[in-house]
């Protein structure tokens, strides 16, 4: 099963080394995975997809938690949460194709963050499947390159 | 007050309490050693090789039960000293290595003798830093020993850029290390306690299997009265050997792939397992499903990652062993449930069959006239040392004959390398020993394939002068290779036959140290008699059986219960 893990950790140099050699080391998967800094300057937030059984994913959180500069691991999958994901494509965007990409685009609340006389740059975020489904519709179109962000996830608020 | 880095650093160690450092000097490090030369309550130990200064703080820190400490050079130095920081990572021991760095500027640069080595030792280190500032350099040491001794300990590496070093820092004052991201449990928590207790009353056929954590957290007394108190027999993993006394009748010894007949019968057989500070390696589990499939598993750890790693654990406890079992032995003093002539009479009929397996299968091996038994020689080792003397072994048919026939009544007595496994280990490991403990008998149980692993050593023994006793029980063969073979590949040996090797004899003569030589039996005790009253290093080469096997064997993969024996 999927698991979206969200892992605190203190913003040292080498620190994503230790979480990644972790999972090559003991042959765990890595889907795919964030980072970026905190409100707090000096602590990150890696986010990572990965996979597995329920005692592989114990042991995934154990060993990351037992990493020395890590300051707290979240299994996701236990709390109510949101998941982005972002993706830009360069799609080909000629007189003929334009206003569907545009359509397209619209639909998927997606914004075009780059023009150029043969082509877009589209910015969409979502779901992973949401992200999936704009490049599957846009690829008959004529999608000449996709850089994918890994997913991030936050804990959604307190319903009280 | 301002001082060079390179004092600080041992006005450091000297904080810690570190008496001595084990180590070998190289360019990068040349100003440590130049304010080593002048540090007054520190003695050095200059080794012949990175390795053997690793191994002997190690087993320096066991001996003392303090941290170890290891001193080299940048580049080979650094890497040469891998494979002890590894040793001493999969044995959970306490070590601080510091490893001589190029100057910060070059870093990165592929400089003279310059190798990442905090991103080669990551995997094998509990923790390790580069000190890049000066100012960072008197905080990250305190740390670095603050980690190693704490939670599950463990080797922890800092390496020093050689302008870090020389810089001159402003000494800060000591304060209390508190970490936000690292805060280990130590108490017990009292439901689970409780919880597993209740379970251990309960149980007809308990067994408790406990490893070397018993003995980093000194928890040898409070396990040997719980066992008294419950009546509850005791095996011992290789690392946990001496943490219960290997001659009370409670005493299952070893368990595992080499483990004693009645151990795993036991285990196997058991309703109720308690593991207290082992990790159910797989040279302990043998066929992981067939592993006590009828017991309920209680397991105390410090470290919650080894818990339900390996099996399904019912009651974790994650705590200090010695905290949870004197937490257990408080539960059961208090307890009105409590009664040990019930609990004693609950376990009558599991203890009668215990004593059925050590009858039908004690630990024993085949005499054969006019031929040294490598066993025989351990046995009267035992026997003319008195059980007391701190036992070293290498890796291979030594470490587990050792292992076997020389009975461990008491922690800190016996050190090996378990967990990596590491040929060479054990006579370096037996000079940090002596130099831990002067007035100790220190023996190294070697063979003839692993002693040349770090041979050199030798002239460190001497230089020294730790009368060591290093009994090669030689069958001029990798002998737990060539028994694998024998076993299973048809006694296809293939480059496990040690034919060329050096006369151990004229070999220690030449590094000033005393050769015996024993080719029969009769040989034997007066051997190790003139060697134990020696007062130098001494090689006593036994040639013994040359295909002598260990057993008894589970087979790799196999049930514990489906061993081989002699």
């Amino acid at each position: 099963m999927k698991h979206t893990i969200s892992v605190l950790l203190q913003n040292k140099p080498g620190v994503l080394s230790r979480v990644t050699g972790l999972f090559s080391g003991r042959g765990f998967n890595i889907d795919s995975l964030s980072v970026a800094e905190t409100l707090e300057k000096d602590v990150s937030c890696l986010t990572l997809v990965t996979h597995g059984d329920e005692a592989i994913i114990e042991q995934i959180t154990k060993q990351i938690h037992k990493l020395i500069d890590v300051i707290k691991v979240t299994d996701m999958v236990e709390h109510d949460h949101v998941e982005r994901e972002m993706v830009l494509i360069r799609v080909k965007a000629e007189s003929g194709s334009r206003a569907e990409v545009l359509r397209v685009i619209d639909i998927f609340r997606g914004k075009v963050v780059d023009v150029s006389p043969k082509s877009y740059v589209v910015e969409v975020t979502g779901s992973k499947t949401k992200v999936q489904a704009i490049i599957d519709i846009l690829r008959p179109v004529g999608v000449q390159e996709i850089v994918r962000s890994g997913i991030i996830a936050i804990t959604r608020g307190k319903k009280s | 007050m301002k001082m060079k880095g390179a004092r600080a650093l041992i006005k450091c160690l000297n904080e810690q309490g570190v008496k001595v450092v084990f180590g070998y000097p190289g360019g990068a490090v040349i100003e440590l050693y130049d304010e080593l030369l002048q540090a007054k309550d520190l003695i050095h130990i200059l080794v012949r090789h990175e390795q053997a200064a690793v191994h002997a703080a190690d087993a320096y820190g066991r001996v003392k039960g303090e941290v170890g400490v290891a001193l080299v050079t940048s580049g080979p130095g650094a890497t040469n000293a891998v494979t002890g920081i590894a040793s001493a990572y999969c044995d959970s021991i306490p070590m601080v290595v510091f490893t001589g760095q190029v100057p910060t500027k070059l870093i990165g640069n592929d400089a003279f003798q310059e190798v990442d080595i905090v991103g080669i030792t990551r995997p094998v280190t509990k923790h390790n830093y580069l000190v890049k500032r000066p100012e960072d350099l008197v905080p990250t040491i305190r740390e670095a020993f603050y980690l190693a001794r704490s939670g599950r300990p463990g080797p922890v590496l800092v390496d020093l850029p050689k302008d870090v070093i020389g810089a001159t820092i402003n000494f800060p004052e000591t304060q209390p290390i508190k970490m936000r991201t690292y805060r280990p449990t130590y108490e017990p928590h009292s439901g689970q306690v409780e919880k597993a207790c209740k379970m251990m009353l309960k149980a007809e056929r308990p067994v408790l299997y406990i490893g070397g954590g018993v003995i980093n957290a000194n928890a040898s007394e409070a396990l040997t009265e719980l066992a008294k108190k419950l009546d509850i027999p005791v095996t011992m993993t290789l690392m946990g050997l001496g943490g219960f006394p290997g001659s009370d009748a409670l005493s299952l010894g070893m368990l595992g792939m080499h483990g004693t007949y009645f151990a795993n019968m036991a285990v196997a057989h058991s309703d109720l397992l308690i593991a207290v500070g082992a990790r159910f390696d797989d040279r302990v589990t043998g066929r992981i499903d067939a592993f006590a499939p009828q017991a309920k598993i209680i397991h105390i750890d410090i470290d919650p990652s080894s818990i339900s790693k390996n099996v399904q654990v019912d009651v974790p406890i994650v705590a200090d062993c010695r905290r949870a079992l004197t937490a257990m032995n408080i539960w059961f003093d208090k307890s009105r449930d409590f009664d040990q002539k019930a609990v004693q009479e609950q376990h009558q009929v599991w203890q009668k069959r215990i004593k059925e397996w050590k009858v039908d299968h004690p630990l024993v091996y085949v005499e054969e006239e006019g031929v040294i038994k490598p066993q025989f020689v351990v046995r009267k080792l035992h026997e003319l040392t008195g059980g007391d003397a701190i036992i070293t072994t290498e890796v291979g048919q030594n470490q587990m004959w050792a292992a076997q026939f020389y009975l461990f009544n008491r922690p800190r007595h016996f050190m090996t390398s378990g967990g990596l496994g590491v040929m060479g280990y054990g006579f370096p490991a037996a000079i940090g020993a002596q130099i831990a403990a002067p007035d100790k008998t220190v023996i190294d149980i070697a063979g003839d394939g692993s002693i040349q692993m770090n041979i050199q050593e030798l002239a460190t023994a001497q230089q020294y002068k730790c009368p060591i006793k290093i009994a090669i029980l030689n069958n001029k063969y990798l002998g737990m290779v060539r028994q694998w073979q024998e076993l299973f590949y048809d006694k296809r040996y293939a480059h496990t036959a040690m034919d060329v090797a050096p006369d151990f004899v004229k070999l220690a003569e030449a590094y000033g140290a005393v050769g015996l030589r024993a080719t029969k039996p009769s040989e034997v005790e007066p051997v190790i008699k003139e060697a134990l009253k020696t007062k130098n290093t001494v090689i006593m080469d036994f040639v013994i059986a040359r295909e002598e096997g260990v057993f008894p064997m589970v087979p790799a993969g196999k049930a514990t219960t489906e061993m081989l024996l002699v």
